[in-house]
């Protein structure tokens, strides 16, 4: 690009905000203003409509739409934070306009409660334990929110938790649990021995706890397994020998980059042998 | 004696410390002064005038604080890292866009992308976009701009050299067109990277 260029101002179109729904699967850039479905009638071709004015006051139908991650109010509009492909969810009963968010791939974790995570404890100090979960703060963990928390059956420094946030939000440090509201485990608190605890990004753990994973389905069909995810982009796997669990985190790291008939073809090579 | 000292520190002030010549009333760069480094020598010292390296780092600092939602994040420090693989020119606007794109790799979350454009001016006045390090060397002035992807909006300009106002606003106006190319190839190149999975 090292000709001279023309010094003729071109005309700069500013990218006009577009309606949301045009753009569902399409991906979205930061900077991007989205549009709600009930703000499409005023805009028009031009933004210059005229319309009567009413004399009767009609309540305008207000639709209560939930703003996901990678998105932002601003105004009336909807601003893209993040790059990615946008997506909708309608609402399941009642009112309300659904959601919407950014599906990005990203590989650094922000804490948000009510995830599951797994962590790993590297200090203890008072009455609370200090656990790694990627973010960039360690998340607290008290000695009595495992089931059955006794004297003796405490994690120590170095093994794995399986939690779920209750407080994690931008201003506070974030705060980790091993039971659920009823006060049972239901499959939290320290992960076993052995197995391998590897790292991958947020939107392959995202799509392997999509509910019709097939990936999931095959490799349980591989070998005997037992698997752990933590919306944090860890995966914590165990087979029977270590020679099989480093196959299984082997293939779960590289079905990030295969299309699904590579991976059929693994899977039927591994089956083989 | 009191004015004999005072005469001569006012030389010292006019001849300046500094390479370039400068008006009176200006101000100079920041100094940095150090006696005594070596133990060998009988004496020694070390005077650092200007640090361009700083200011290269503080400019693409201040574009990226522009643009990043950083009440997102408080209490926490965004570390971006620059390596220049090779310098074929411009090098201060390759190092804005990569720094855009390593951004938004990192999911920070942003308020508009940026792209750095650099353009360069040679002594009959032709204006020539991101010019090589030899059309840098030889030209008048080199000017580089960060911009913002929503309205165009200059972010950061860095310029070096001898211009006109009207240079300027032509330069300006020069980069606002090439910066579309810019954005345009940052969202082809994002989709294609989303389109893999």
């Amino acid at each position: 690009m090292a000709e001279p260029a023309s010094v003729a101002a071109e005309s700069l179109a500013g990218s006009r905000a577009r309606a949301a729904r045009t753009v569902l699967g399409q991906v979205v850039l930061p900077g991007e203003e989205l549009l709600l479905p009930e703000q499409e009638d005023a805009e028009g071709p031009g933004g210059a409509v005229e319309r009567p004015l009413s004399l009767n006051a009609r309540a305008c139908s207000r639709v209560r739409v939930v703003c996901g991650p990678g998105l932002r109010r601003c105004g009336d509009r909807l601003l893209v934070t993040k790059c990615g492909r946008l997506r909708h969810k309608e609402p399941g009963s009642g009112s309300g306009g659904g959601v919407y968010w950014v599906d990005s791939q990203q590989k650094r974790y922000v804490p948000v409660k009510g995830d599951h995570v797994i962590g790993i404890v590297t200090a203890k100090s008072g009455d609370i334990f200090k656990v790694d979960v990627g973010g960039s703060e360690p998340a607290s963990l008290s000695y009595l929110s495992f089931e059955g928390a006794t004297k003796r059956n405490r994690p120590n420094v170095g093994d794995l938790i399986y939690g779920q946030f209750v407080v994690a939000n931008k201003d506070m440090e974030p705060e980790m649990v091993c039971i659920d509201s009823c006060g049972r485990a239901n499959g939290m608190g320290v992960i076993g021995q052995d197995g391998l605890l590897f790292k991958v990004t947020l939107g392959l753990i995202r799509k392997l706890l999509a509910p019709d994973c097939e990936i999931i389905q095959e490799v349980g069909k591989l070998y005997p397994l037992e698997i752990v995810f933590g919306m944090n982009g860890r995966i914590w796997v165990k087979a029977k020998t270590i020679q099989q669990t480093l196959i299984l985190a082997n293939i779960l790291e590289a079905c990030e980059h295969m299309t699904s008939d590579q991976r059929k073809q693994i899977f039927s090579r591994l089956a083989e042998s | 004696m009191e004015e004999e000292t005072h005469t001569d520190a006012k030389i010292r002030a006019e001849n300046g410390t500094g390479s370039s010549p400068r008006g009176p009333g200006c101000s100079l760069r920041h100094f940095a002064c150090e006696q005594n480094l070596l133990s060998r020598p009988d004496g020694s010292a070390s005077f650092l005038q200007g640090v361009a390296e700083k200011s290269r780092e503080r400019l693409i600092r201040n574009t990226c604080e522009a643009v990043v939602l950083g009440t997102l994040h408080p209490r926490t420090s965004i570390t971006v890292v620059l390596q220049v693989v090779s310098d074929a020119g411009s090098l201060l606007a390759c190092c804005l866009n990569a720094a855009c794109m390593a951004l938004v790799d990192a999911g920070v979350p942003m308020r508009a992308l940026f792209c750095g454009v650099a353009c360069a001016l040679d002594s009959d006045g032709t204006l020539v976009l991101d010019p090589t390090s030899k059309q840098e060397k030889e030209a008048r002035a080199v000017l580089t701009f960060a911009l913002d992807s929503v309205e165009r909006k200059l972010l950061m300009s860095s310029t070096k050299g001898l211009y006109s106002d009207t240079e300027l606003q032509q330069c300006l106006a020069a980069a606002q067109a090439a910066s579309q190319h810019v954005f345009r190839f940052y969202r082809e190149s994002l989709q294609r990277r989303y389109s893999k999975s």
